[in-house]
């Protein structure tokens, strides 16, 4: 008889591996806070995630055991952190199966990644007339560095339009397309909407006119399988923060063809080959992006954040949020004056909502006083909110602790909404 | 109802919401400010019209929560009638009321706006019930007569 021992919270059986959110939970510490007196409800993790036990050790840990500065000195320590800074960078290289460990480049953030594009792309491949194109899904972060190097290289942007799915047109997409095209930077995954966007045909599509392509994966990486090679993307950002993993590390993944084709971003320590008064020759990648000390201890329990979402798997993942959108999604629909803003065919775990005669802040304030935690507000998508004639929206975003049992808190205190705003 | 959102959401409040009071714009308004709240996008407009140094008619339109349309239209009452220096005195009672930093008769002689003290308990808040106040303030600035020369003292 041959027996598998599955990892915490996932139970094997025929098919895609189950994952059981109530073991999840376990491993994770605040989810036992109380929150103004009612048990803590989280249901913002596409804003940032909670953390695994295993992340805050490896932190604490860093410091505790492994504190060095890294590619610097001979001694123990900075070898220490040298070891376990680039054994992350080769975690993270596996997990979104990059064909080099040297296009994995560390930032701090899926911001910083995309404003490297803008500044350091732009710099050397966008001039005067040329075209970047974007949509009206985008987020804040993935609109205006383009918007600045527009103005600088006086680029002109051209924008995606999104239907009232909230799906891209990807007709309209196509016929934007043309020689001028050169960069299309489009999210893989609403953060407002949850809009799952058909990576690789656009992908294809801007290679055909031999436009590169950015993916802001900041709302992907965290929910589902993401292979580089097989989105046949040119450029990928995320952040760690939302996918287990601390704040202050994010990741940009680059074609080497580009990289090396790219002046640095910042000049500094770490990014150089030979200083002289006179000039520089820089590093080669990724250290060429990479300049002062990075946040080490973020880079290095990035990692454990990782090997964690490996071990529940990426498909069941999926799955289980899908699992909870659906009902919640069903849930919602309960509640008098309630509209779902975003019904694509293929959506992540996230649930954007209004609800007649009250504004989004006062159904935030009211969950809140009841322990429930979703975000109101416009989630730094103004373009997108006009789109849909809407100020701003609530919402309810999912992860792998997420059980059915918070989506009926939420239920029960939108309840409680209705009462009182009649 | 958790107690902090069930004094916030008092009937008051609810109903300056539903009804809010001195709505629409102003034709002959001697200021006019726009408020904006970046974070979560609220706007709101403000006019007033000033017969000397009195506030003479005030207004407002706007998009934005139950606080701050509540707030701004419980404002648009309490200074209606009252001096420049009466309402800039208001501002400052009510801006120390919602962050939770006046003391009890400063509270005591707010009337009616102490019904949004359970503000100062929710931070996040504190912008919202105060956006109208903000754009008031600014338009007491803004429409401010010339100081007169200073004056010799001897």
């Amino acid at each position: 008889m041959s027996s598998i021992v599955a990892p915490t919270g996932i139970t094997m059986g025929t098919g895609v591996p189950r994952l059981d959110p109530h073991a999840v939970r376990a491993d994770f510490p605040i989810l036992g806070v109380s929150a103004r007196g009612k048990r803590l409800v989280y249901l913002d993790s596409a804003a940032t995630s909670q953390k695994p036990r295993v992340v805050i050790d490896a932190l604490c840990d860093y410091y505790s055991t492994s504190n060095g500065n890294i590619h610097r000195a001979v001694h123990y320590l900075s070898e220490r952190a040298t070891t376990l800074y680039d054994a992350s960078r080769e975690t993270v290289r596996r997990f979104i199966n990059a064909p080099h460990v040297h296009e994995v480049v560390f930032t701090r953030g899926t911001t910083e990644s995309i404003n490297l594009v803008a500044t350091s792309f732009g710099q050397a491949f966008v001039r005067a007339g040329d075209e970047i194109v974007v949509s009206q899904l985008e987020h804040h972060s993935n609109l205006v560095p383009w918007q600045l190097l527009a103005d600088r290289a006086g680029a002109v942007l051209r924008f995606v339009p999104v239907q009232d799915t909230g799906e891209l047109d990807m007709d309209a997409y196509r016929r934007l397309l043309s020689p001028r095209t050169r960069l299309v930077a489009l999210g893989h995954v609403s953060n407002a909407l949850g809009t799952i966007n058909p990576a690789r045909e656009i992908s294809d599509a801007a290679h055909e006119v031999g436009a590169a392509v950015l993916l802001d994966g900041a709302q992907a990486a965290p929910h589902m399988e993401v292979d580089v090679q097989s989105l046949d993307c040119d450029f990928y950002a995320f952040s760690g923060h939302k996918m287990l993993g601390p704040t202050g590390v994010g990741v940009l993944y680059g074609r080497t063809s580009w990289l090396d084709r790219m002046p640095p971003y910042q000049g500094g320590g770490d990014m150089i080959d030979t200083v002289s008064e006179q000039g520089t020759t820089f590093a080669p990648l990724p250290s060429k992006f990479e300049a002062g000390t990075p946040d080490i201890a973020a880079v290095v329990a990035f990692a454990p954040a990782i090997g964690y979402l490996q071990r529940l798997g990426m498909e069941a993942v999926a799955s289980h949020e899908r699992d909870i959108l659906a009902y919640a999604t069903e849930r919602l629909a309960e509640v008098r004056g309630t509209r779902v803003i975003g019904t694509a065919r293929h959506k992540a775990g996230v649930l954007s909502f209004t609800m007649e005669g009250v504004h989004p802040h006062d159904i935030g304030t009211i969950l809140d006083g009841e322990g429930v935690a979703v975000r109101a507000g416009h989630h730094c998508a103004q373009p997108l909110m006009r789109r849909f004639g809407v100020p701003s929206t609530a919402r309810a975003s999912f992860y792998v602790y997420t059980t059915r049992e918070d989506v009926d808190a939420m239920i029960d205190a939108l309840h409680v909404v209705r009462r009182v705003f009649g | 109802m958790s107690t902090d959102t069930g004094e916030l959401y008092q009937e008051i409040i609810l109903d300056h919401n539903r009804s809010p009071r001195n709505w629409g714009p102003l034709a002959d308004a001697s200021a006019h400010v726009k408020g904006h709240n970046p974070l979560c996008g609220d706007r709101l407009e403000l006019f007033v019209r000033f017969d000397g140094d009195r506030v003479a008619d005030v207004s407002f339109v706007g998009e934005g929560c139950a606080i701050s349309k509540a707030s701004a239209s419980m404002m648009t009452q309490a200074i209606k009638g009252k001096s420049r220096a009466e309402a800039e005195a208001l501002f400052e009672r009510f801006h120390a009321l919602v962050t939770g930093t006046g003391d009890a008769e400063s509270q005591k002689s707010l009337g009616r706006l102490q019904v949004f003290s359970g503000v100062a308990r929710l931070p996040m808040r504190v912008k919202c019930a105060s956006l109208a106040w903000h754009a008031l303030h600014e338009a007491l600035q803004e429409s401010a007569p010339n100081p007169s020369p200073p004056t010799d003292a001897r």
